[in-house]
């Protein structure tokens, strides 16, 4: 058997290894698809708010009031003033409140003592939604926010989102857990999520009122750059952190060290 | 009388020796001894050009161990350094290949398992080992070359705890907050009552002091004052419901920078301050009790009071023993 022969013959197993274990690094950490471009602008028309400055709000009043008797009433009351123990008073929550919590599928909820998550599909049509935000948005309330995160500015939004948001959501806006609730992933929220959030501190969040329409613009603009971050390093695995990226490299490490093993090491018959 | 609990005793330590003596002989090996072990396969490289190649490795490890020291006294850059240290111990290792590789005899054995203890064969073994030197020449020179590398090595090992600094004595226990001193922003800007939301948290600072040192941050959140849940004589320094806590978790010094702040209390879980490091969490309406994690003590609380400009100013050093549980300093829990 000829010396390269041999080698080859020694490096098979190691170089097998490797392969398997880039090929789980890759299983690991699929690279990002870009979404087809119709699904996108449907997307955006679906994440817009329910309902514009000027639209008309009184003929949707009427459908409003019997499909939050029919929906909301049975914990928020039929005056829409909470009931005790179940849930909160509606009144003075505003479209603001109506809009992020419908719009995103929050609600309605099944059970009342669920977290509210975001779900890909309601009970309620979008024009159906729409009549009640205006229904809850009578009894008066902040109007749903103007949000554009073009006004803002990046690095005071990456500024504000580290010092305010990322103890829970995570610097890289991908969410995670606090004892008895769990942190959203922000991979769907749009501008105007944020603004809705911000303002209302949904379920355990906390609440930040006191943030100029500067800010907000800003910290919008940052939560749809988290989504599609400059990779300065280069692969960005996921963006899931730390661990899997030093997996990534154990592994990497790993197949180095069992090639030089299989190098200097040899095999006897006996 | 008094003699037959002694006689046993001897009786039982005679029969105890005796079988220990019967017994040694059988343990010896059953092969004769000084038959050299069969199945060796001997093999003298004796190469000149690997040895010329292991003394060129070795003395580059020598001379990278030496950049290393000379390098952290003069230019500590720490690529440098790694670069020195990480040359100096490939050299080493590739030495050491070629060596036991294309140097000393390859012997390829099966190893009997066989007693020790035996004088005759642990000549032999000291044979053996003298016979692992044949047919290398220089050898003289091999071993200053490996001694030299090996004690520079280990110089560059011990250097580094030079940097092992002075003793920090009591500095880990002061803060910089003094009463008086007023609360900033991340930007310097004084936090007054209006930054301070019900529901909301700020992150302050004290101003003028560097925001590096362990007592530094506070977090700073707002409750109702009917919510606080303390007895009167510990709710001073909390104004308008504004308190304020220790940033650093009592656990393992990570920043508390979770706020779990319920919309609607019955139907979720109250308000606290969280560590996202172990999920140590604090109740803030009882003034930062540990209700849940690892964490040995209470989150301290920062006594504040408000300047008559509506700024918010520490009254005092924190309540409490605050930085991570670095010496076991627990803390007597309040009676609740």
């Amino acid at each position: 058997m000829t010396a390269s022969r041999r080698l080859l013959r020694r490096l098979r197993a190691p170089a097998a290894i490797g392969c398997a274990a880039l090929a789980l690094a890759s299983v690991a950490a699929p690279a990002p698809a870009p979404a087809p471009l119709a699904d996108v602008s449907h997307a955006q028309a679906e994440r817009g708010a329910l309902l514009m400055p000027g639209t008309d709000r009184a003929p949707l009043l009427d459908e409003g009031r019997r499909l939050f008797t029919d929906t909301c009433s049975s914990c928020h009351g039929g005056d829409a003033r909470g009931i005790a123990g179940r849930a909160p008073s509606l009144r003075g929550v505003g479209e603001l409140a109506a809009d992020f919590y419908l719009r995103t599928n929050r609600m309605p909820l099944d059970d009342p003592e669920d977290q509210p998550e975001r779900h890909p599909s309601s009970v309620l049509s979008t024009q159906q939604k729409r009549a009640v935000v205006a229904y809850v948005g009578s009894f008066g309330g902040p109007p749903i926010p103007d949000v554009r995160p073009q006004r803002g500015s990046l690095p005071r939004g990456q500024r504000l989102f580290t010092e305010r948001c990322a103890g829970c959501h995570q610097v890289v806006a991908r969410g995670g857990q606090v004892p008895r609730a769990k942190v959203p992933d922000l991979e769907q929220s749009a501008p105007i999520d944020i603004a809705e959030a911000v303002d209302i501190g949904p379920y355990v969040m906390p609440r930040f009122r006191g943030l100029s329409d500067h800010e907000v613009d800003s910290l919008a603009r940052y939560v749809a750059y988290a989504k599609d971050p400059e990779d300065r390093g280069g692969w960005g695995i996921g963006h899931i952190g730390p661990i899997p990226e030093g997996m990534v490299t154990w592994l990497l490490a790993a197949f180095a060290l069992l090639l030089t093993i299989r190098i200097i090491g040899e095999r006897t018959t006996r | 009388m008094n003699d037959r609990p002694k006689r046993l005793r001897d009786l039982l330590l005679a029969r105890t020796v005796l079988r220990l003596l019967r017994r040694l002989p059988e343990t010896h090996p059953a092969g004769e001894p000084g038959v050299p072990p069969p199945n060796i396969e001997r093999e003298i490289p004796g190469s000149a050009r690997a040895e010329r190649v292991a003394l060129a490795a070795l003395g580059l490890a020598t001379l990278a161990a030496v950049a290393f020291v000379v390098l952290y006294v003069s230019f500590p850059d720490t690529q440098l350094l790694g670069l020195a240290l990480g040359s100096a111990l490939l050299s080493l290792a590739v030495a050491l290949v070629v060596l036991g590789k294309k140097v000393v005899p390859q012997e390829t054995t099966v190893e009997e398992r066989e007693q020790f203890g035996d004088r005759e064969r642990q000549e032999e073994v000291r044979a053996i080992v003298r016979r692992g030197g044949d047919g290398v020449s220089r050898r003289g020179m091999l071993k200053a070359a490996a001694g030299a590398a090996g004690m520079t090595l280990g110089a560059a090992a011990l250097v580094p705890a030079a940097s092992l600094g002075p003793r920090v004595g009591d500095r880990l226990r002061q803060s910089p907050w003094r009463r008086g001193r007023r609360v900033v922003d991340a930007d310097g800007a004084p936090l007054t009552v209006a930054d301070i939301e019900i529901g909301g948290f700020r992150t302050g600072f004290p101003e003028g002091a560097t925001r590096d040192e362990l007592g530094s941050p506070v977090i700073i959140v707002r409750l109702e004052e009917a919510e606080i849940e303390l007895p009167a004589e510990q709710r001073a320094g909390i104004p308008s419901g504004i308190i304020a806590f220790s940033k650093i978790c009592p656990h393992a010094g990570c920043a508390v920078s979770m706020y779990r702040h319920p919309l609607h209390e019955p139907t979720a879980a109250k308000p606290a301050l969280v560590c996202p490091c172990h999920y140590s969490t604090f109740d803030v309406r009882r003034g930062g009790e540990l209700i849940f994690g690892p964490a040995g003590r209470d989150l301290p609380r920062l006594p504040l009071t408000v300047s008559d400009a509506g700024e918010l100013v520490a009254d005092g050093g924190y309540a409490g023993t605050y930085g991570p549980s670095w010496s076991g300093v627990r803390q007597e829990r309040r009676p609740s």
